[in-house]
């Protein structure tokens, strides 16, 4: 075999389990390369990336209202995160959380407002709860059962359904559900005052966040220690073994699209619950979007999940306050989500191969076992 | 309603269908080849923003669409080429990849095109009859009363189906696509071709992104390709990887965009909400039946679609 000059003695060999260390230290390095590989696309636009990273960080770290806005969002990254890491757990890609998000905010403002205006606080919230999870599940049920029964790809058809949701939303927001007496932006009327979720003293931190915390723990447990979290593994990890288990794949499949969309559905929930009061446009900046990268980021661990989503909304605070600091597109967020994405894939390789001096003896022994 | 069917109007669709589906046409084009040589590119909608955007900031800048149209396709290179470095070259997972890049794609495409949107550019591709053919009833009205985009679109359509099906270096690219250990083994450089494939293919959705902001929306907006990104990587599952069905999926989409605008123009009573639907729910049901036609006919994808090739692991 022919090996390019820079490698000459050295060959590259696979390593069976990255030790987590090493993975942690790769994460870190791919945070930074990715931080300086998009300080420098800003430079060449013109901007000195030194200046924006700093209204950044301060916008969204440098003092209690930031930390405060930090944590509203990383309620719903968290969420959805949550709900795509499950799915890609099992190799699903489910990338219609920001569809799934909405339905649950749909399902949730039905409850508040039509199905159950009258009832009290701690029946109200639950009920919610209970809507929103099944409003998002029901929207990750259909994408699963394409694929489950149709090998449908659920990448194009729970991207398609984000679409759909979202001029759903538009349609009840415009049409049916819209407030007669709200001039201006049309939304919902505003919910009864028994569906607001308690906030933290005088921020907008709100108790989505514990149900994010809450989430996280049950999920780190129901992948862990349950026969079904494991099983979702090996079917993602190797189908034909899991077949020839017996594993019920068909079901499965829909149940885990069912439970990352109910996942998502929360967030959309406490989003409307918990800061907008009301069904309302543009209730979600893409937060299903960076759910894939909260996911990624967090290696699917749902613990890992809570700090990268806190990471991730500071970086969003972060590019909101560019806009008010120095009038940039809060664009810059997503830019450099993506760039992150990017050394992160990029930075994986040195976690799963590793170059090994070529000794004599190893190198006869490779070369005997390589294919004629 | 009775107004709505006459020949007339259905002559003005087809030909709107063909101008509409052209950019979906060049992106699911450009999916098309990556996805023969076995790489899965789900960046198309990220790519073809940026094209969109470089086309306008192309022709802004030189005031002529040509130059913009390259611009197009150069950004849509550049875009493509991470895709290749990191799945081609550092073998990372396909779906994840594609899917950073769509949403660099679009930050990037907004951030950078913050002080161009809605400046319209001095030109675009517009109307250009073929001497001739234009004149032919039906067909010149619909073929060949089009845009330069819309006739090179046909040109690349026809050469890449000549050149997937009849020459011996789309031999290579199938074989690249179906058992790259084979491909490796008959000495062809997978990784340096495979990684070209994915250039090209952004090229081409490059220029599907120009084919709309020169073409039949002409100006930068954020997000303006709406998803077709996404919709040609459907489509071409539904051409079952050849271009003469990527062109007919194309139009028929191209079909719905502009069947809708004139039901809509037409005083349909159905809210716009649900018309925009359309395109999307559309695309499941296309992507629902051709993945049921094609087990059932075995006109299944590429075989190693989505797998990286390392020598190491060929067994």
């Amino acid at each position: 075999m022919a090996e390019p000059g820079l490698l000459r003695g050295y060959r590259i060999e696979r390593v069976p389990s990255p030790p987590r260390g090493s993975v942690a230290i790769i994460t870190v390095l791919s945070l930074l390369a990715a931080l300086i590989f998009g300080g420098l696309v800003l430079a060449l636009s013109g901007e000195n990336p030194l200046t924006i990273y700093q209204a950044m960080l301060s916008g969204a770290l440098g003092n209690w209202n930031g930390v405060a806005e930090t944590l509203v969002k990383t309620t719903p990254l968290l969420l959805a995160g949550l709900g795509v890491a499950v799915a890609f757990r099992m190799q699903l890609w489910n990338i219609g959380a920001e569809g799934q998000l909405y339905f649950g905010a749909i399902f949730a403002s039905w409850m508040a407002l039509y199905l159950a205006p009258g009832a009290p606080g701690w029946l109200l919230v639950p009920l919610m709860i209970v809507a929103a999870m099944v409003g998002g599940g029901l929207w990750g049920l259909v994408p699963g059962i394409l694929r489950a029964y149709f090998g449908a790809s659920e990448i194009i058809t729970s991207l398609m359904l984000n679409y759909v949701a979202i001029l759903f939303s538009d349609y009840l927001i415009h049409g049916p559900w819209r407030d007669p007496q709200a001039f201006g932006f049309p939304g919902t009327p505003a919910f009864p005052d028994a569906a607001w979720l308690p906030r933290w003293g005088t921020t907008r931190v709100h108790l989505g966040l514990l149900f994010g915390l809450v989430a996280a723990l049950l999920l780190w447990f129901l992948l862990r220690r349950t026969r079904w979290g494991y099983e979702i593994g090996v079917m993602g990890e190797n189908p034909r073994a899991a077949l020839y288990a017996g594993m019920p794949m068909a079901r499965t499949i829909i149940l885990v699209m069912a439970l990352s969309g109910a996942l998502a559905g929360l967030a959309g929930m406490s989003e409307v619950a918990g800061i907008g009061h009301q069904l309302q446009r543009n209730l979600s900046p893409g937060y299903g979007y960076a759910a894939i990268i909260v996911a990624w980021l967090a290696r699917l661990h749902p613990i890992g999940a809570v700090l990268v989503a806190f990471l991730l909304a500071a970086l969003t605070v972060g590019g909101d306050q560019l806009q008010m600091s120095l009038g940039l597109p809060a664009a810059i967020a997503p830019m450099l989500q993506g760039t992150i994405l990017f050394f992160l894939l990029g930075g994986d390789i040195l976690t799963r191969y590793r170059l090994v001096k070529r000794t004599p003896a190893l190198a006869a022994v490779t070369r005997e076992n390589e294919p004629a | 309603m009775s107004d709505i069917l006459t020949p007339a109007f259905i002559v003005s669709v087809l030909a709107a269908a063909i101008a509409a589906g052209t950019a979906l046409l060049y992106a699911c084009l450009g999916e098309l080849i990556t996805e023969r040589a076995g790489i899965l590119n789900l960046g198309i909608e990220g790519i073809m923003l940026m094209g969109a955007l470089s086309g306008v900031a192309g022709c802004l800048w030189s005031g002529s669409a040509w130059v913009g149209a390259a611009a197009a396709l150069a950004a849509g290179a550049l875009m493509a080429s991470i895709h290749a470095i990191l799945t081609v070259g550092l073998r990372a997972n396909q779906v994840v990849s594609g899917l950073a890049l769509t949403i660099f794609g679009t930050g990037l495409s907004a951030f950078l095109g913050r002080n161009i949107v809605g400046v319209p550019p001095p030109e675009s591709f517009r109307r250009l009859d073929v001497p001739g053919l234009a004149e032919i009833p039906v067909l010149g009205r619909i073929l060949f009363q089009q845009s330069a985009l819309v006739y090179i679109s046909f040109a690349v359509t026809a050469f890449l189906w000549w050149y997937i099906y009849r020459t011996r270096a789309g031999l290579r690219l199938r074989a690249l696509g179906e058992r790259p250990e084979a491909a490796d083994a008959m000495g062809i450089d997978v990784t340096r071709l495979r990684a070209l494939y994915v250039i090209a293919g952004g090229a081409l959705a490059g220029l599907g992104g120009a084919a709309i902001s020169l073409g039949t929306n002409p100006g930068w907006t954020e997000g303006m390709t709406a998803g077709r990104g996404w919709i040609a990587v459907a489509l071409v599952i539904f051409a079952a990887w050849n271009p003469a069905r990527a062109a007919i999926g194309a139009y028929l989409f191209g079909g719905v965009e502009a069947g809708q605008f004139r039901l809509q123009t037409a005083g349909v009573d159905l809210s716009p909400f649900f018309l925009n639907m359309l395109p999307y729910l559309f695309t499941i049901l296309v992507l629902v039946l051709s993945t049921r036609e094609a087990t059932r006919r075995a006109l299944s994808a590429p075989a190693a679609l989505g797998r990286s090739y390392t020598r190491e692991d060929r067994g």
